[in-house]
This record gives C-alpha cells, sequence and structure tokens, in this order.
C-alpha cells in the first residue's frame, strides 16, 4: 500500500529552488490539498515575482503569471468572472506580497474578496540575492543590512497577518510553518480551510507560512529551520488571527 | 516491512530527511553523486524502516515514495 507520493497536481518535474528550501514542501501541501478536495480541473493559480515565479511549471492546473505584486487582483479579476465554477488562489513571497503588492492586498483583504492566498514569509528577497524585505527582523543581516536592520532607518517588520486582523473584510488569517513534521500537517490543516472556505464562498483567506531561505540566510539547511524556531517564530507568533466562522459560531 | 523508493536524480542533498527519521536510518550518501552533482540521500537499513513517512513529509523535492 502507498502511504505517501507526489501528489497528482504536483508536476513530475525537479523544482528549481535551492537544498533545503521550504517551498518544495508548501508547493507540496497545496497540491495535496487540490488533490483532496478533487478540484484540479477547476483550479486557476495565479503566480507571483520573486523565487517563486517558475510556480506555473509545476502545479497541474491552469496557472496565470501577475505583474509583480499584483496577484491579488488578478485573482479578483478571474474570481469574479465566473465565481461559481473557479476556485482561485494566488502563491505570494513576502517582496511580492508584503511589499510592492500590499496595496492589492489590502484591498483584496478589505473587499473579502472570495480567493484563497498562500504567503511565504522567508524574511528576505530570495530570487535577487538576499536583500533586506519588509519582513526582515531587526538585526537581521541582509546583503542591503550588512550590519543588521537597523529599525531606526529601516523601520519595523511588517505583520501581515495581525495587520489585515483589524480589517473588517478578511474571513481567514491563519499563520503556519513547515519546519518541523508536525508544523507540516498544521500548515496543510490550514492551507485546506483556506480552499475549503471558498469553496463554500466565505471569502478572503490568508495563510501565512514562515519558510525558509537557507541560501540566503547564509545557513546549512538544518540550521535554517531552527533559525525559525528561535528567531521567527517569536517575531510571528503562529496561530489563528481571524476565523469569522469560528466567531459566530461560539456567539 | 515498509519500502522507500527515492527519486535520486532529483534529490539536492539538503539533509531535511535525514533530520526527521526518528529510527536515524538515513543519510547523505558520501560515496555517490546523481546527475545534478550532489550527493542524494540513500536509507541505510531498509528492514528496520517503519513508513512513518516523516522523512517524505520534509522532503521538499518530493523525490521519496513510502509503501506499507
Amino acid at each position: 500500500m502507498v502511504v505517501f507520493d507526489k501528489p497528482h497536481a504536483l508536476i513530475d518535474v525537479p523544482l528549481h529552488y535551492c537544498p533545503g528550501c521550504t517551498h518544495g514542501i508548501i508547493h507540496r501541501l497545496v497540491a495535496e490539498v487540490i488533490d483532496e478536495l478533487g478540484i484540479e480541473g477547476r483550479t486557476i493559480g495565479i503566480a507571483p515575482v520573486g523565487c517563486s515565479v517558475m510556480a506555473y511549471n509545476y502545479f497541474n492546473c491552469d496557472m496565470i503569471e501577475a505583474a509583480h505584486g499584483r496577484a491579488p487582483a488578478v485573482a479578483t479579476g478571474v474570481k469574479r468572472a465566473d465565481p461559481e465554477n473557479h476556485v482561485v488562489f494566488t502563491y505570494q513571497g513576502d517582496g511580492d506580497l508584503a511589499s510592492i503588492g500590499m496595496a492589492e492586498t489590502v484591498h483584496a483583504a478589505a473587499r473579502n474578496e472570495n480567493i484563497t492566498i498562500i504567503f511565504i514569509n522567508n524574511a528576505i528577497y530570495g530570487m535577487t540575492g538576499g536583500q533586506m524585505a519588509p519582513t526582515s527582523l531587526p538585526g537581521q543581516v541582509t546583503q542591503t543590512s550588512p550590519y543588521g536592520r537597523d529599525p531606526k532607518v529601516c523601520g519595523y517588520p511588517i505583520k501581515v497577518c495581525e495587520m489585515l486582523s483589524e480589517l473588517e473584510g478578511p474571513e481567514y488569517l491563519e499563520r503556519v510553518t513547515v519546519n518541523n513534521v508536525k508544523n507540516v500537517k498544521n500548515a496543510k490543516r490550514a492551507i485546506k480551510k483556506a480552499f475549503q472556505n471558498q469553496i463554500d464562498g466565505k471569502g478572503f483567506s490568508l495563510v501565512e507560512v514562515l519558510s525558509a531561505c537557507p541560501t540566503n540566510w547564509g545557513m546549512t539547511p538544518e540550521k535554517a529551520l531552527q533559525w525559525i524556531d528561535d528567531k521567527m517564530i517569536p517575531y510571528y507568533p503562529l496561530g489563528v488571527y481571524k476565523d469569522r466562522s469560528a466567531e459566530k459560531e461560539d456567539k | 516491512m515498509a519500502k522507500l523508493t527515492f527519486k535520486t536524480d532529483n534529490c539536492k542533498g539538503c539533509g531535511l530527511c535525514v533530520n526527521a527519521c526518528p529510527k536515524h536510518l538515513l543519510r547523505i550518501a558520501p560515496d555517490k553523486i546523481n546527475k545534478k552533482g550532489h550527493h542524494p540521500a540513500e536509507i541505510t537499513d531498509q528492514e528496520a524502516c517503519i513508513g512513518c513517512a516523516f522523512c517524505a513529509t520534509m522532503c521538499p523535492d518530493c523525490i521519496i515514495k513510502v509503501e506499507r
């Protein structure tokens, strides 16, 4: 009996990501969820700009490549064109979603657009060579902050889930990570819920996944996963930031 | 008995599976090199594998197939 194999919604090609990059794990989780919900034929993914720009080569569903940061805007158009049949998700990194695409993200959330966003937060610009991102931690050494990020000069990191949770709009916001087996299973549950919310017509669902970038953090893959535990989770606490349907049940 | 199958040529030798194995059965093969030029992961003792699929869960490149 096969216990574990590559999901059908992930095309059988080698991924271009660096060794130890957790993008691969998150790609697989999204593909597994698409398989389990049986929505491969009607799913449309929106690829971002960044390391995951070539996500369109990996998912076995229709994909659209959006201009930098504009994935939620493209997703809005695709979803509104045929809201009954399409399941639309965007897969965006922190440079895409939290920097250049912040306006699109906030307004899609405020409109409670019925789309699913998978937000990969690795606290650095990976594709362009490790520059400081809006999500880089205070004191974090990057190419453009060689002495560590100084909040006096560069400001403080943007906590996307906390910020969006203040809006009336969004249905579901959760932050998860994939640095060990338990957290991977939890991340899959969150991603599945985000897709299910869209199928049920509930509205805007965003799952923020804390991800490792061993190459640009200058660490081994093992140490990078440890760094998520030691440094990232204390600054970006995991958990559900907003779940309107659960709030309704409580009342 | 559990059986692991590796798509060795897609392995990047990151070692995340090695750390995930609760039985410490996996290693990065020091004497092998795959098509990509990485040392691939391999299992040292197939008989002792319990088929928990923790290695496959942590593998970013989805190269491990687990059968039980």
